[in-house]
């Protein structure tokens, strides 16, 4: 049964009289527990179709599903709430707030959401943060961290809200090898647990060790096909 | 925990301490000065005004009648045009024709007193010279509680004219040129024939008007000197509760006929000055809280620009965008009301130096200037600079929400 779908999606841009074509015509399912990545050259459009799956952005003419359910014609505030209830970004960047603390990096979406009380939040965020390694770093700041830590912080906060759906743009574009195979760990232990996880990717051990890969060229959706590590 | 939009408020100010301090004084100094120079202008005219309602009466009946009185073919045909010729003026002696009844009815209203007088010239003559004065014929016993006479006599008292059928009270400036003292007799020339009086007192209000021209005598004599037996042309009232002059006046008047002008019209002018005053004041305080608003404006601008970044995150995450408004709305307001505060204070203070500042002109030594310290002037300014605030605050903030979070999103990944 597939949580999230996308029936002819397309996106267009305009810049004054020229139009850019974004993604054009994608029609991609994706089942609960799923782990998929997103390969494509640069330019191809993957950025754009995440932005396009998670609610962040809205289609030219085509449709986003969630649950079978359309999203197109929703208002900005209503793809907020699903966004903050059932998505979570990890972009290549951290994008952490730098004046607050880990934790309070972590606590933001939950105190958005506001459906625990302040210590159940505390305990949820710092669990969250002991499950990626990260508990002893909880009251420093985010400029006081490596990379590699930050963007644990970053796949922390996408977490907090024990979102159905990590959809995560190049999370490690700018890690090493080491720390780029803990985050992929990571993102595939949590689709193992339940979530649905997309990825956007370059590295090619990613896409070989994903169940699904869909590639993009210049918008368009390749047909999918069992992934070879030659092919990548 | 602090909401979620007033901690990150606060982190964007803490991260901008210096700008946001220079904000919170532009505020402070708005406010400080609204309060404390609208309270010294106010506390200006609230002098003048008790000066004037001290020092005249609060209700005037005279002799004359607003409109003039309709020719009796006037109210025949409602909507005729009519062309009425020749009209002489009636009534050739002048006076309230029913000053008693007047009197009797005043009798009975509490809080109500009043001082019926008759004016006319006199020429008095001593040592061979002629001075031509203003007589007022006055109750000297009503007179003592409808007007500030008693304040200002020098020489004598009322009762010395209620006790003296042919007394006159005169003025300082009259008396040291007539080189006359208590006691000493002026010969009279007056319409209703010639007359000695006696000085009984000697007054003195500082106005050289007044103090060189006005007399006082008994009303029944002065209706002797000028042939109108019974006549009145003036009642005089003062009220226990000033704020009922208008409809009192306007009462008396639809009740008695004759004019009845309140203290507030006779004194228009002056009060229409007031108000322009007020006007020129207040717009230049709240100019100069305006300006104080373009600092809050700088500063959420300044932060908005700087954080794009974050507020994208923000509502990639699910913040709508009415939260992120919020977030910013209430960093203005944070500065706002620190800044309000601040300026209360520094208002209170300043309206207590303001108000030892000796009064220029003043009429009595130690005399400083009246400043008005009142709670509603620390809520209007307050108010206002909040009102500003929010509002400088508001307009960078909804660019804020406006802008798409993609936009930054894209060009950072
Ligand atoms: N703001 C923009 N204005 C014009 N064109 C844009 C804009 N943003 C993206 N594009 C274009 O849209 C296309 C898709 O961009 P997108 O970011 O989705 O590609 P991508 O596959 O994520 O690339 P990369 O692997 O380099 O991140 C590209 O051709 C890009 O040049
Ligand atoms: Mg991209």
């Amino acid at each position: 049964m597939s949580v999230l779908a996308t029936r002819n999606l397309t996106r267009h841009l305009h810049d004054g009289e020229v139009e850019f074509t974004l993604v054009e015509d994608v029609s991609v399912s994706f089942a609960e527990g799923e782990f998929a990545v997103i390969t494509g050259p640069s330019g191809s459009g993957k950025s754009s179709l995440l932005y396009l799956l998670g609610l962040l952005d809205v289609p030219t003419s085509g449709d986003v599903l969630l649950d079978g359910e359309s999203t197109a014609r929703l208002p900005e505030d209503a793809r907020a709430a699903l966004r903050l209830r059932h998505f979570g970004f990890v972009f290549q960047f951290h994008f952490l707030l730098p004046e607050l603390t880990v934790l309070d990096n972590v606590m933001l979406p939950m105190r958005q959401l506001a459906r625990l009380d302040e210590a159940a939040m505390r305990s949820a965020a710092r669990g969250v943060l002991a499950g990626l390694g990260m508990e002893d770093q909880a009251r420093k700041l985010p400029s006081q961290l490596s990379g590699g830590q930050r963007q644990r912080v970053a796949v922390a906060r996408a977490l907090a809200n024990q979102p159905r759906f990590i959809l995560a743009d190049e999370p490690t574009g700018s890690l090493d090898s080491r720390n780029s195979a803990a985050v992929f760990a990571m993102l595939q232990d949590l689709s193992r647990r339940g979530h649905t996880v997309i990825v956007v990717t370059h590295d090619a051990d990613f896409a070989v060790r994903a169940g699904r890969r869909i590639k993009l060229v210049d918008g368009r959706q390749k047909p999918e096909v069992r992934i070879q590590k030659s092919e990548i | 925990m602090l909401p979620l939009s007033l901690d990150i408020a606060l982190s964007h100010i803490r991260s901008r301490k210096r700008q946001a301090l220079v904000s919170v004084l532009g505020v402070a100094i708005g406010v400080g000065f609204f309060i404390a120079l609208s309270g010294m202008m106010n506390g200006f005219q609230d002098y003048y005004r008790t000066e004037l309602i001290e020092s005249n009466p609060h209700i005037v009946i005279s002799d004359e009648y607003r409109t003039p009185a309709l020719q009796p073919l006037e109210g025949a045909e409602k909507d005729a045009v009519l062309d009425i010729k020749r009209v002489l003026p009636r009534d050739p002696v002048r006076g309230l024709a029913n000053a008693p009844r007047i009197m009797r009815a005043l009798d009975l209203m509490p809080g109500v007193h009043y001082a019926p007088t008759l004016s006319g010239q006199l020429l008095l003559r001593r040592a061979g010279r002629d001075y031509a004065v203003s007589a007022l014929g006055i109750a000297p016993l009503k007179e003592e509680r409808a007007s500030n006479l008693v304040r200002d006599m020098n020489q004598g008292s009322l009762a010395h004219l209620a006790a003296a059928a042919d007394g006159v009270i005169i003025g300082a400036k009259l008396a040291e040129k007539m080189q006359a003292g208590i006691g000493d007799t002026l010969a009279v020339a007056a319409r209703g024939g010639r007359a000695t009086l006696r000085v009984v007192g000697i007054f003195k209000t500082g106005l050289e008007q007044l103090d060189a021209g006005r007399v006082y005598v008994n009303l029944t004599k002065q209706q002797a000197m000028q042939g109108r037996a019974r006549i009145v042309n003036q009642i005089r009232i003062r009220l226990a509760d000033i704020r009922q002059s208008i409809p009192m006046a306007e009462m008396l008047e639809s009740r008695f006929g004759y004019k009845a002008a309140p203290w507030e019209e006779t004194n228009s002018r002056i009060l229409s000055v007031f108000v322009l005053q007020n006007f020129i004041i207040y717009s230049t305080l709240t100019a100069i809280m305006l300006v104080a608003g373009f600092g809050i404006y700088n500063i959420i601008s300044t932060v908005v620009g700087e954080k794009a970044r974050d507020i994208a995150i923000m509502r990639s995450i699910g913040l709508p965008a009415p939260a992120i408004v919020r977030m910013f709305l209430v960093q203005g307001l944070i500065v706002g009301t620190i800044g309000a505060l601040a300026g209360c204070v520094m208002g209170y203070f300043m309206a207590r130096g303001l108000a030892m500042v000796p009064a220029p002109g003043a009429t009595e030594p130690g005399q400083t200037l009246r400043v008005l310290i009142q709670g509603w002037r620390f809520v209007l300014a307050g108010g206002i600079a909040l009102l500003i605030a929010a509002w400088a605050a508001w307009l960078p903030a909804r660019r804020a929400a406006r802008t798409n979070p993609l936009n930054i999103i894209r060009g950072a990944t």
